[in-house]
């Protein structure tokens, strides 16, 4: 593992956390590379949650999982070419959603029966090929686990001004496309009656899922891009059913978390993919809870209603 | 007269002979149990069971004990439990995604905890070895165990063979007719976490579908007889185990796993082909 | 068929005109419900017999209750001479709306074939090793086939195969043991009408040439009306059994439910049952649509399980 004794010098180990938070930050963000690691933080962040929403409305979960493996071989691929990884995440990821999306009974959701053979066989072999490339690039664990597990050390300026460009403009994309897509995700017979472009909306939602998760994956890696594709839309959606609403807490969720863990990751030795996964699952159970304490107490309300004679 | 020869010598390795016949047997018992595997609809179960292969094995070596406890007892724990649990909790899409990835990140905790104690970079390699498998590095001991529950696997399979497949095509009427369906449902279980483990130290964690569910798909595009995909599930997985190693001996390149997962999706690939092509058209598999 | 009363001293007598099936006062109770109770019937050998009813009444779950996989509340029931769940050898069973996966790449041979060593421990060895009594098996097998007129398709992945090739094949599964009972749980409902008269005459041609009892839960009886002995309608109170002349008509079917019924005649002889009540649903059901209320619900083309009421709520 790369750690950060590497990167900074033997002289200049991170004192750990002292009991001003502010000298930390600053202290923090006196670093090149971690002002780069929160600015690409943010703007993934950003990106992935308000996608990723959509993708837990319209139950395309997998889909991004499966985009998400995909796009390994891809990013191994372009380093052994020597290629910009972020470019390999990109072009394969999109390139994978396109194909998903034109594909007319292709499973978005877990795939029953038969299917299930076919995707785990792509799936296996994706990485395995991944497996090849990284091998014969001879970067081995290092490589290895910040592809897969991701890594907020070493993101350059490009790379930096490549995911914001790529994030406005997937932010864009969505804003217009917005409303008839909500309508499309709840119910897409009647919007098909109502003139809306169903089918052509699914694929460029497809390609703007393609961007989300290569940009989740420069992150949180390859296998951990639900900690932040997935787990904030899905923990907010628990939460309320307004859509306005539960999109705001996804969002705010989501970048709140990715900063904690690069925080959190900058002062141990543990990786940043495994705290946002952490801290994405804590937030997606604390949601689960109030939930079912919500159901349970409104249930408990009603049968209270009916006991006492009264209409509920 | 070359290629005899380079085997011949090839086969003088002792690592070499190890991956041969442990490699050999837990291909073939992959196969065995993939079938079913395929034929249940559980192929989602060795998904989740190679998430928590890898966390298993590396929570088992940041403990500092051998990496094949954590590995046995994860898999077949998780397997048990999600026939417990059954069918009915495992609807949600997004559940199941976030808990294999809190699973999988708790597994890049535990390998970081091990990266760090051993500074050795050659002890470090096992966290790359769970993951991708390694089926150069096995002592005599390791193989002997390995074989030994391989066989276990298989013969229990073979056993096992009919009321398990008359349970998974038929239960309601396998069980009026006083098969054991729920408690065959739960050895099966048993021998899929026993599988997985196996599996994992030959291809890794990530690949363990490449074996389990693989081959069995290759071989129920082949044919609908069940017996004879049976038995060419475990044929597949055999072939591509060994031409695998072969392969990866002669380009030394080539990782071991990638070399069996490129035939065996090869094979897959060839399977589909012959039935969209070659069988004949009212027995050909719906798209 | 025979009205010789037991004796009760011998709760299970084993006489050859002895009723096959009989139900004493049997009540079922499932999860604090109950389903049914007071319910005496008999079927008597080679009966071709019908269990009608309104959906939800507990056709079904009387099917279960004779073949051992329910336990009566109260009551006593006797299958061939014994207590249900014994003779299983015996009886053969089609459960209910069973259609295969259309990926399911088994053939239909190998589903019969089933039926008969299902449940023998190992597999099977390739043809050159069998011994002589399994090659008699297999031409069992390939004799049951022909007598469902399934040969021709035996071969085919099942799950290719159409509802009523597919209904041929479980039956031919069913009675490859030659069983002397035959329960089929409304095999008909899933198919078009052609089919439906078809297998319904093939079911009456298997019951006479073979002398097998069959007894089959219906919704319709229609298809089967100009085959059956006998008829067993379920109602709230208990059910009735006699002949469809004796059970299905005005007067009876009132009594049974305690509230008018009517039956109606066309001119080609078709009957229709009207004003049967439908029991309540259950409980379960409307835990399902509760939650739907509560969260953003997507009726989107993408499959999504749809669970049948006796599940545990699913959270979306």
């Amino acid at each position: 593992m790369i750690g950060l004794i590497d990167v900074l010098g033997p002289h200049h180990v991170p004192s750990g956390l002292s009991t001003n938070i502010i000298s930390d930050i600053s202290q923090l963000l006196t670093y090149h590379f971690m002002v780069n690691a929160f600015a690409a933080g943010t703007i993934v962040a950003i990106g992935a949650s308000v996608i990723g929403w959509f993708m837990v409305l319209r139950r395309q979960t997998f889909a991004g999982h499966t985009l998400a493996v995909i796009g390994f071989p891809g990013a191994a691929g372009a380093a052994l070419l020597g290629a910009s990884i972020t470019l390999g995440y990109f072009a394969t990821c999109v390139a994978g959603a396109i194909v998903i999306g034109l594909i007319p009974r292709s499973p978005s959701g877990r795939p029953r029966g038969s299917e299930s053979a076919l995707i785990g066989t792509l799936q296996a072999f994706a990485l395995a090929c991944g497996v090849l490339f990284v091998s014969l690039y001879r970067g081995f664990l290092d490589q290895l686990t910040s592809l897969l597990f991701g890594g907020f050390l070493g993101i350059t300026n490009t790379q930096v001004v490549t995911l914001a460009l790529v994030c406005l403009v997937a932010v864009c994309a969505l804003a217009i496309i917005g409303r008839p897509l909500f309508f499309a995700s709840i119910d897409p017979d009647v919007a098909l009656a109502r003139g809306v472009p169903v089918r052509t909306l699914s694929l460029i939602f497809m390609i703007l899922v393609g961007l989300a998760v290569a940009e989740a994956s420069q992150i949180t890696g390859s296998l951990l891009v639900f900690a932040l594709l997935v787990m904030p839309g899905a923990a907010a959606q628990r939460l309320t059913n307004s859509a306005r609403y539960s999109l705001m807490i996804s969002l705010a969720s989501a970048i709140a978390m990715t900063w904690c863990a690069l925080g959190a990751a900058y002062y141990s030795i543990y990786p940043v993919g495994f705290y946002l996964t952490t801290f994405g699952f804590a937030l997606y159970l604390l949601a689960l809870a109030i939930e079912w304490m919500n159901n349970t107490r409104s249930s408990r309300s009603r049968a209270r209603l009916r006991g006492s004679g009264m209409r509920a | 007269m070359q290629p005899l020869v380079g085997i011949s010598n090839m086969l003088l390795l002792p690592f070499m002979v190890h991956a041969f016949v442990a490699g050999g047997v837990i291909a073939l018992a992959s196969g065995l149990v993939g079938y079913f595997l395929v034929l249940r609809n559980q192929v989602f179960t060795g998904d989740a069971l190679s998430h928590v292969a890898f966390t298993g094995a590396l929570g088992a070596l940041a403990l500092g004990i051998d990496l094949r406890y954590g590995l046995y007892l994860g898999c077949v724990g998780v397997a048990l439990l999600m026939g417990f649990v059954g069918r009915r909790a495992v609807v949600d899409d997004v559940v199941i995604g976030n808990v294999f990835s809190f699973v999988l990140g708790i597994g890049v905790f535990f390998l970081a905890i091990y990266a760090t104690q051993s500074q050795a970079s050659t002890n470090a390699t096992a966290g790359v070895n769970v993951l991708f498998g390694s089926m150069f590095g096995l002592s005599f001991s390791q193989t002997m165990l390995d074989i030994v529950i391989g066989l276990v696997v298989i013969a229990a399979v073979m056993a096992l063979g009919r009321p398990l497949l008359f349970s998974s095509i038929d239960p309601a009427v396998a069980e009026a007719r006083g098969l054991p369906v729920r408690a065959l449902g739960m050895c099966f279980l048993l021998l899929v976490g026993v599988t997985a483990g196996e599996a994992t130290q030959a291809v890794g964690a990530l690949l363990l579908l490449g074996l389990l569910a693989t081959p069995a798909g290759a071989a129920q595009l082949l044919t609908s007889r069940p017996w004879l995909a049976l038995f060419l599930s475990a044929a597949i997985a055999l072939v591509s185990v060994w031409s695998g190693l072969v392969l990866s001996y002669a380009f030394p390149n080539l990782p071991v796993s990638f070399s069996i997962l490129a035939l065996v999706t090869v094979i897959y690939c060839v399977s589909w082909g012959v039935a969209l092509f070659v069988t004949p058209r009212h027995r050909r598999p719906e798209f | 068929m025979d009205d010789t009363p037991t004796p009760e001293s011998s709760r299970y007598p084993a006489r050859d005109h002895e009723p096959i099936v009989r139900f004493r006062d049997a009540c079922v109770e499932i999860n604090g419900r109950t389903i049914w109770r007071d319910v005496d019937l008999e079927i008597a050998p080679g009966d071709f017999a019908a269990i009608l009813g309104p959906n939800g009444v507990g056709k079904s779950t009387l099917v279960k209750v004779a073949l051992g996989l329910l336990e009566l509340h109260f009551g006593l029931v006797t299958v061939l001479g014994g207590p249900p769940g014994e003779q299983r050898q015996q009886i053969g069973y089609l459960p209910q709306r069973r259609s295969f996966d259309p990926s399911l790449r088994v053939r239909g041979i190998d589903i019969v074939r089933l039926g008969l060593d299902g449940g023998h421990w190992g597999i099977p060895l390739p043809k050159q090793f069998l011994r002589a009594t399994t090659r008699d098996r297999q031409r069992r097998v390939d004799e049951v086939i022909a007598l469902v007129g399934a040969t021709e398709f035996a071969e085919r992945p099942i799950g290719q195969l159409s509802g009523g090739e597919q209904q041929r094949l479980l039956i031919a599964q069913a009675l490859v043991q030659r069983p002397r009972l035959l329960f089929l749980d409304e095999p008909l409902d899933s198919l078009d009408l052609p089919n439906q008269s078809a297998i319904a005459a093939l079911i009456h041609h298997i019951s006479a040439t073979e002398g097998v009892t069959v007894v089959m839960v219906a919704h319709d009886v229609n298809p089967i009306l100009p085959y059956l002995d006998r008829v067993i309608y379920i109602g709230p109170g208990g059910a009735v059994s006699g002949t469809p002349r004796e059970v299905i008509t005005t007067e009876t079917l009132t009594r049974l439910f305690k509230t008018p019924i009517e039956v109606l005649s066309t001119s080609d002889h078709r009957l229709f049952v009207v004003g049967q009540p439908e029991p309540p649903a259950f409980h379960s059901d409307r835990h399902v649509h509760e939650t739907h209320d509560h969260h953003l619900h997507q009726h989107s083309s993408d499959q999504r399980d749809v669970a049948p009421p006796h599940q545990h709520r699913v959270v979306p």
